[in-house]
């Protein structure tokens, strides 16, 4: 019983603590500066006062120097949408092919893709600034749905080759006989028992393109930068008074769209980040 | 011409998925490679230097600093991760009542970016306003806790931050380890007489041991790659003092425009990088043949 209470306790005792920063959040972001110096980090709200949440979004309405999240939020969404659906469409693709339909070395393409996940973007940084400057799209947010759609097909890749492994081939080779192509057996076969995959891999890729900092501060700047980056800038930017209110404020709109995901969908969002990790 | 083209199509449909990677990944590497034995400034030059970018990096302060750093930094990660993800999978498997709840609460950052909680930590870090406030406010007149500014100390500023955001992590990976274990396998050694410590040291965490090595590699990856996280805690500073090898690559390149500079501690990392992941990924891909 003793052991049961202990468990419990310590459990509890790690929730607190993984709790902390986000009560701290929220409850900052309700508070008046004046509220932020008299009391602690732990203090109530006097009440729900969204202001510092108005300026994080909208700003405060003077021309210069008045940064707010509103437009890069569209940025980051403009980008979000169609690397991830180009990612996933590739990755289903190559997992398809790497599992149906094999070749001779098949082995090391795939393990020539899955290196991929794994190598430390410095060291392609330069090559692509370069590269994105020749195209005629740094700084821009077609540039970045290119950069983050090629970075992501290692993933989504492995995601669908491993989901797909384990689809019995002898559905593909019955279909076959009966005289179906390559792309109906995808599409009538494949594509409708992906679902639960699919899903695993929009996650996926959603929270890591939402959540990319160093392409985002690397190839944009100004009006085309995504979300992250423009979070970023506005807590640095040293005006003259600290408001740690609309810091708060704009770190919680930043991270909402990931942290619902992620609340809806976690059984799924766990899986592709242990199948992204075990798995190879 | 259609029948080729029939025959080949599985092949023409993985062509840009493997042209893509072959240039952005091997080619990109490979002109970094190149450009880190040039003496390449604010634009690349393309005439062969030798060596010298790599000495001039292994004889710079601020490099040695960030490796320092980087092993600091990697140690501790790995061992509170590992160790929290351990005692958090373990007692959350004793049939506990509210898994689901707590198990969402322990693995939430994983899905916020750094940027996000790195603000966040260093608004509860920070001394006039926050923890240190906090406890002087409670009483504690004597308390201080200034890492995040202090030269010594903020490296393990970035620690705390990094092991809050993937201990949960860690923590999921053990759970789907230990409930892959077959329960006849726990329940015979009941039977035997061994309690339940037993059975998990002597027994369960043996058989972890593919859960150890990926957590070791998936961390250690991390750790070399992490740039948000200082650039939203601590840009580096106080000073130069919590500069890491990805800070140091992008700061030498985009502010300093030493370029080639830049792409020789670029290829440090990736070099580093390489030495854990190959033999991982031997090792899974033999592993997957065996079975």
């Amino acid at each position: 019983m003793f052991l049961r209470w202990f468990l419990y306790f310590v459990l509890i005792l790690f929730a607190l603590y993984f709790i902390f920063p986000l009560y701290v959040m929220i409850v900052t972001s309700l508070k008046t500066m004046e509220e932020i110096r008299q009391g602690t980090l732990l203090t109530w709200p006097s009440g729900l006062n969204f202001d510092s949440w108005a300026v994080a979004w909208g700003g405060r309405g003077y021309g210069a120097g008045d940064t707010f999240l509103k437009p890069y939020f569209w940025n980051s969404i403009k980008m979000v949408v169609p690397a991830v659906f180009f990612s996933t469409f590739i990755g289903a693709m190559t997992g398809y092919v790497l599992t149906k339909w094999r070749f001779k070395g098949d082995q090391w393409v795939f393990l020539f893709l899955l290196f991929g996940c794994f190598i430390p973007f410095q060291a392609i940084l330069l090559p692509m600034a370069r590269t994105l400057g020749v195209l005629g799209i740094s700084n821009s947010v077609i540039g970045l749905v290119l950069v983050h759609t090629v970075y992501g097909i290692p993933f989504t890749t492995l995601f669908f080759r491993n989901y797909y492994i384990s689809v019995p081939t002898e559905l593909v080779k019955a279909a076959r006989i009966d005289g179906a192509g390559f792309f109906k057996i995808f599409f009538k076969i494949l594509l409708p028992i992906s679902a639960p995959i699919i899903v695993v891999t929009v996650i996926w890729q959603f929270t890591q393109i939402w959540n990319d900092f160093l392409f985002g501060s690397t190839f944009s700047f100004g009006e085309a930068a995504p979300i992250q980056v423009a979070l970023n800038n506005m807590v640095l930017s040293s005006t003259s008074v600290k408001e740690y209110n609309v810091d708060m404020a704009s770190a919680i709109i930043a991270g909402v769209p990931t942290l619902i995901v992620y609340v809806l969908a976690g059984k799924y969002f766990i899986r592709g980040l242990t199948s992204g990790a075990v798995k190879g | 011409m259609f029948k080729w083209l029939e025959k080949n199509l599985p092949k023409i449909v993985m062509a840009p998925a493997v042209g893509l990677i072959g240039w952005f990944v091997y080619g990109f590497v490979l002109w970094t490679l190149y450009i880190s034995f040039t003496n390449s400034k604010i634009l690349p030059k393309y005439e062969l230097w030798g060596v010298g970018q790599y000495v001039k990096l292994w004889g710079s302060r601020k490099w040695l600093i960030a490796v320092d750093n980087l092993l600091i930094f990697t140690a501790l990660f790995l061992i509170f991760c590992v160790v929290i993800g351990i005692i958090l999978a373990i007692f959350l498997d004793q049939k506990i009542r509210a898994e689901g709840v707590l198990r969402t609460i322990y693995l939430y950052p994983m899905a916020l970016s750094f940027i996000v909680t790195g603000t966040a930590w260093k608004w509860i870090l920070n001394p006039t306003l926050g923890i240190q406030k906090m406890f002087i406010d409670w009483g504690f007149q004597n308390f201080t806790f200034d890492w995040l500014v202090n030269r010594e100390m903020a490296i393990y500023t970035i620690v705390i931050a990094g092991v809050w955001q993937s201990a949960g992590f860690v923590m999921a990976l053990f759970l789907a380890g230990l409930r892959s274990v077959e329960d006849e396998i726990v329940k015979a050694a009941k039977i035997d007489g061994a309690n339940l410590f037993t059975v998990y040291w002597k027994i369960l965490l043996p058989m972890m041991r593919p859960v150890f090595f990926t957590s070791f590699v998936i961390l250690v990856h991390i750790s070399i790659k992490s740039y948000d996280l200082i650039v939203a805690l601590t840009q580096g500073g106080p000073g130069i003092s919590t500069t890491m090898p990805a800070l140091y690559m992008t700061q030498t390149a985009f502010h300093k425009s030493q370029v080639g500079l830049s792409a020789a501690s670029a290829m440090m990392m990736f070099m580093a990088v390489a030495a854990v992941i190959i033999p991982y990924l031997y090792s899974e891909l033999r592993r997957e043949n065996a079975r």
